[in-house]
This record gives structure tokens, C-alpha cells and sequence, in this order.
């Protein structure tokens, strides 16, 4: 069966409660299948809860920065940080998540592919982690040239490229129908005030050409996700973003206009 | 040499090595345009190209000539632009320009944030609420009070740039200082927090620092001796190392000479790379000592490079 509905997670980041319920909202809403652009691990507690969500619903995965450094035991998670806070809070997570992460998982993420191309009604959909040139380019909206992006389609042969990485969702039409979008993270919110997370959807109807990209936001259980993380003694920062809905971290790689959307 | 406001390098930084690795470019990710030239109300002691109020050698770009780069940028799906001088804001078209680029897509501007009006940042601020892309302001500050600052920007410098930090805030920007590494770098953790005390100390909530080392060319060169005999790029140098850390990899500037390599060596009469865009996208060689630091820090001139790692 050619699908006509599916659905495309951005960054779990441990966030299993989010994962579970993503899983659940996805069905309800008729996809008929399931990706992640990668980033399964970082952030949340627990990471190893993630993966039995992921096999058992057939999620099909592309391999992140995150995922290729937990993989491997690289010495840090090669998240494109430049400043120290950033780089100090990012070095809390990663080595929090190398340590709870099983020999067997990260051999399965050693072995992911760097990116996903499926037909969606006749569409061309490229799946990848930054952007398909680059794993861990951050492509933020206010930061990414429309002419830069047609470059993008045109040079990869897609008519729908998808991404994750910077953690905010957005998208953009382009020339000829085509489009980009960010799907978002499930992993934290996106720095707006609210507690919920978001993923992508992406229909083809007979009625319509092109792709329907919707996103979806998604509440779950984040106050046992904060207990659960408190329980793990991760940082203090990272469960007021969860509570809160604004980014406490990773700010400083914020570009002006996503930086002052946020509170911090 | 072309300007007597120029004084002679010494002989150890000039010289170039006589082959380098060649860098090629990837894919035009960024343009720079160097507006103003070497054009600057400044005598910075620490510039890299000598900048000051006479310094002509590189000359002023037009708004015609800068509305044709943006034609041509676009058949190369530039991503982002970077506006520097000299110093941008002496430039009257310089408003006019933003908003084009603004219409294209991202836009950073170099400043020393003394020369802002009410009436420039106001029209900024609203071509940028216009615009779907961010426009980043870096304010050149590099010391963290006027004691520190000073004698290497000049004398009242600190005072005039905070008080252009503090307009910029105003007109709801959120400027990035951007301070040379003229300090020792084993005091950089107390610097940097001096700089966050300064910057919160005129009303920034959510201060962003951005640390450069410093590239010992230029006048540069004069105030720390320059560049060692062993700092060049090889190729050993390379194996293992991530090219797209160079500039050169996704970068070119327009000056009012042509295209050149990067932002850092347009003094420099190889890193003229032709009249064109098109004419400027071949490799470039390493050849020049600044490219050493590149190499060390990792795209340095851009606003997220990778800087910071150490300070050596």
C-alpha cells in the first residue's frame, strides 16, 4: 500500500512519555507510517526507554549527531555549540546518556542511515538530520535564505526536505510546489511558553497536488517526564524547560529573531 | 604597499609559505560585502587590515554595486550576507542596502557601535520586523571597561559603543559583542563575566559574547610581533580536520577591488580572486599565516564558528 499519511518525529532527546504519546496521537490520526529524524538520546532521563517504543511501532530512524556520537563513545555529542554554557550543559546530558545507554542500543544507532527518501503521492520526501548536505547544520528559519533552500531541492532532487536539529519547527514554500519544513522536536518544547511538543504530519489527498505538512503539537505527561528527570539529578535548568515551556540552555546558538521570541 | 598610513609588517608575518593545501569551495554559503573598504573612523590598534579614517586603499562600494552582488548572489543561492568595513555605519546608503538584503535573506553587520542615529536604527528596526530573516548586530568592544578597551580602540571608545549597545536595545535588537582575544587567555573566565556585568550594567537581560582570537596581521602584527616561524597550514595538518571549519570552504567578500577569498586577507594581492562572483569560486591555497588561526579556531568570522574550544 502506497501511503497517503505520515507521520515525522524530530528529536526524542529520552523524552519516552513524549515518544509514547506521539506514537499513540500518530495512529489516531491515520498515518500509516512513522520516522524520526534522529537525536533519540540527550536531555531526558532514561534513554534506553526509547527503543523498544521505536521498534515495536516500526518507526524508521535517521541517524543524528547525537545518535552517531553515543554510537561510537565520541568524546562529546558534536551538537555545533560555540559557547561554554552551552557546551557545559550539553557536556551534563551527553555523558548522562553514554552512560545509561546499552552496548546494544548504540550498535543499532551506529548502523542508521543518514538520511530516508520515500514517495509520498508521486512526491520526492528527503529525510535527514540538519539538512541533507550536513548532519549537524542548524537551518533556522531566520537564518536560511529561500534561495538557499530552492539550491537545497534542486541539488538533492527533492520535493519535500525535512529536518530536525535546531529543536524550533517551521517550514517555507518554494519554487515549483516544492517545500521545506522543520518537523520540531518531541524532546523539549520549542521556547514559546507552552508545555507541549510537536511533530510533523504529511497528507496527500487525489483532491489536492503537493504535500500537506501540518504540525502537530502534543501534549503529554511532562510533570512525571520533570519528576523522572529530577529523580536522574540532571540539571535543575533542564526541567524548568519542561515545566515551562522556555528554553533555560543552548541559547546562545539562537539567531536574534528566535532568541527574542524566547523568554531567556 | 599601497597606503603610507600602513607601517611595514614585519618580514616573518608577510612572507608567504610557497605552497599551501588548496580549499575548495563547497558551496557560496556566505557572502560578505566590505562596504565601507578600509574606510573606518577608528585606529583600532589590533586591525587586522589597518583600518583607519585615511585608509583608502580599499574603497567604498556604491548602492548600484551592491544591488548587483545581490542579483548575482541570488544564481548562487547565497544562504547568508555579512556587511563590514572599515566601519558600515559611515556608509549613507548603508540603510538602502540592508533593506535590500533583508529582502534576500539573513544579514550581519561589523560595527563599532559609535556611529548610530536614531533615525538609521529605526528604519533597521523596522526593515528587519519586515523581513522573515534575522538581522544580527556585532558590536566590536575588547575589553570589558575603558581601562582595558581603550588603548586598543581609542581613547572614549568603551563609552561610545556601550551607549550604541544601549540604543540598539532600545530599538529591540539584541547585539552580539564581539571582543578580539587581547587578554591573557588565562584570565578569559573572569573576562567574560566582566563583559556580561558590563553589558547587563546598560540594560542587557540576555547579553551574547562572541570571542575572536586575534590575527596577528595588519596592525596587528606591529603590536604582537606577529606570527611564529612554524605557524603555517599543511596538508598532515588536514587529515582527520573538517575543511568546512575554513571560511574560504563556503565564503567569498566583494571589496571595490573584486571578489576575494575571505574577509581577513583582502589586503593581501593573492586573495584577489577575479572581477566575478562566477570568476572567484576556484580552491584557494594556504598560504598566509592568518590561516593558521583559522585552521586553530575554525571558522572565526562567522557568527556561530566554531570558537571558544581553548584559548591558546
Amino acid at each position: 500500500m502506497r501511503p497517503e499519511r505520515i507521520a515525522v518525529f524530530g528529536g526524542i532527546y529520552s523524552n519516552h512519555l513524549a515518544l509514547e504519546a506521539a506514537l499513540e496521537d500518530a495512529r489516531a490520526r491515520g498515518a500509516q507510517a512513522l520516522y524520526c529524524l534522529g537525536d533519540l538520546g540527550g536531555f531526558g532521563p532514561h534513554p534506553d526507554r526509547v527503543f523498544p517504543l521505536l521498534h515495536e511501532a516500526e518507526v524508521k530512524v535517521v541517524q543524528g549527531n547525537y545518535d552517531h556520537a553515543i554510537g561510537h563513545g565520541l568524546a562529546d555529542c558534536r551538537c555545533g555549540y560555540t559557547d561554554p554554557r552551552d557546551n557545559h550543559f550539553a557536556r551534563i546530558s551527553y555523558e548522562y546518556t553514554l552512560r545509561n545507554t546499552s552496548d546494544r542500543r548504540r550498535a543499532w544507532m551506529r548502523e542508521l542511515p543518514p538520511e530516508l527518501r520515500i514517495s509520498l503521492g508521486g512526491k520526492r520526501v528527503l529525510m535527514c538530520h540538519g539538512s541533507p548536505r550536513r548532519t549537524n547544520e542548524f537551518l533556522w528559519e531566520s537564518t536560511t535564505s529561500t534561495d538557499f533552500l530552492d539550491w537545497l531541492t534542486r541539488e538533492y532532487e527533492a520535493d519535500v526536505i525535512l529536518a530536525t536539529h535546531t529543536g524550533l519547527h517551521w517550514r517555507r514554500e518554494l519554487q515549483g510546489g516544492r517545500a521545506f519544513a522543520n518537523v520540531g522536536v518531541l524532546g523539549r518544547p520549542g521556547n514559546d511558553g507552552h508545555t507541549e511538543v510537536g511533530y510533523a504530519l504529511l497528507s496527500v489527498s487525489r483532491d489536492r497536488p503537493g504535500v500537506d505538512v501540518e504540525i502537530v503539537s502534543l501534549a503529554y505527561d511532562h510533570e512525571r517526564l520533570a519528576r523522572e528527570m529530577q529523580d536522574e539529578n540532571l540539571p535543575r535548568e533542564f526541567v524548568e524547560t519542561i515545566l515551562t515551556g522556555w528554553w533555560t540552555t543552548c541559547l546562545e546558538v539562537l539567531p536574534a529573531k528566535e532568541r527574542r521570541r524566547g523568554r531567556h | 604597499m599601497h597606503s603610507a598610513s600602513s607601517p611595514a609588517l614585519p618580514a616573518e608575518t608577510s612572507r608567504l609559505a610557497r605552497s599551501g593545501p588548496a580549499i575548495a569551495l563547497d558551496h557560496l554559503d556566505a557572502l560578505w560585502l566590505q562596504v565601507t573598504g578600509t574606510v573606518c573612523n577608528l585606529r583600532c590598534a589590533h586591525c587586522f587590515i589597518s583600518c583607519a579614517p585615511q585608509n583608502d586603499s580599499l574603497g567604498f562600494l556604491t548602492l548600484e554595486t551592491v544591488l548587483g552582488w545581490l542579483d548575482t548572489a541570488r544564481r548562487h543561492a547565497v544562504k547568508e550576507y555579512y556587511v563590514t568595513g572599515g566601519e558600515p555605519f559611515m556608509h549613507a546608503d548603508l540603510p538602502r542596502m540592508l533593506e535590500a538584503m533583508l529582502r534576500r535573506g539573513p544579514v550581519t553587520v561589523l560595527t563599532n557601535g559609535t556611529l548610530f542615529t536614531e533615525r538609521v536604527l529605526t528604519r533597521l528596526a523596522a526593515a528587519e520586523a519586515a523581513s522573515a530573516y534575522s538581522l544580527e548586530l556585532r558590536v566590536s568592544i575588547d575589553g570589558p571597561n575603558p581601562e582595558t578597551n581603550d588603548p586598543i580602540r581609542g581613547e572614549g571608545t568603551f563609552e561610545r559603543a556601550m551607549e550604541g549597545i544601549r540604543k540598539l536595545l532600545d530599538h529591540g535588537f539584541l547585539p552580539i559583542l564581539t571582543a578580539a582575544r587581547v587578554w591573557d587567555p588565562a584570565d578569559e573566565e573572569m573576562v567574560r563575566e566582566r563583559f556580561f556585568t558590563a553589558l547587563r550594567d546598560v540594560g542587557c537581560e540576555r547579553p551574547r559574547l562572541k570571542i575572536l582570537p586575534s590575527l596577528r596581521i595588519g596592525r596587528e602584527a606591529i603590536r604582537t610581533g606577529g606570527y611564529d616561524r612554524h605557524h603555517w597550514v599543511t596538508e598532515e595538518m588536514l587529515e582527520f580536520y573538517d575543511r568546512a571549519q575554513f571560511l574560504c570552504s563556503n565564503s567569498r567578500i566583494v571589496t571595490s577591488r573584486g571578489v576575494h577569498v575571505c574577509p581577513i586577507l583582502v589586503e593581501h594581492p593573492d586573495s584577489l580572486m577575479g572581477p566575478t562572483l562566477e570568476g572567484s569560486l576556484r580552491p584557494f591555497e594556504l598560504r598566509h599565516r592568518a590561516c593558521f588561526t583559522c585552521w586553530h579556531y575554525g571558522a572565526i568570522c562567522s557568527n556561530y564558528g566554531d570558537i571558544g574550544r581553548d584559548a591558546t
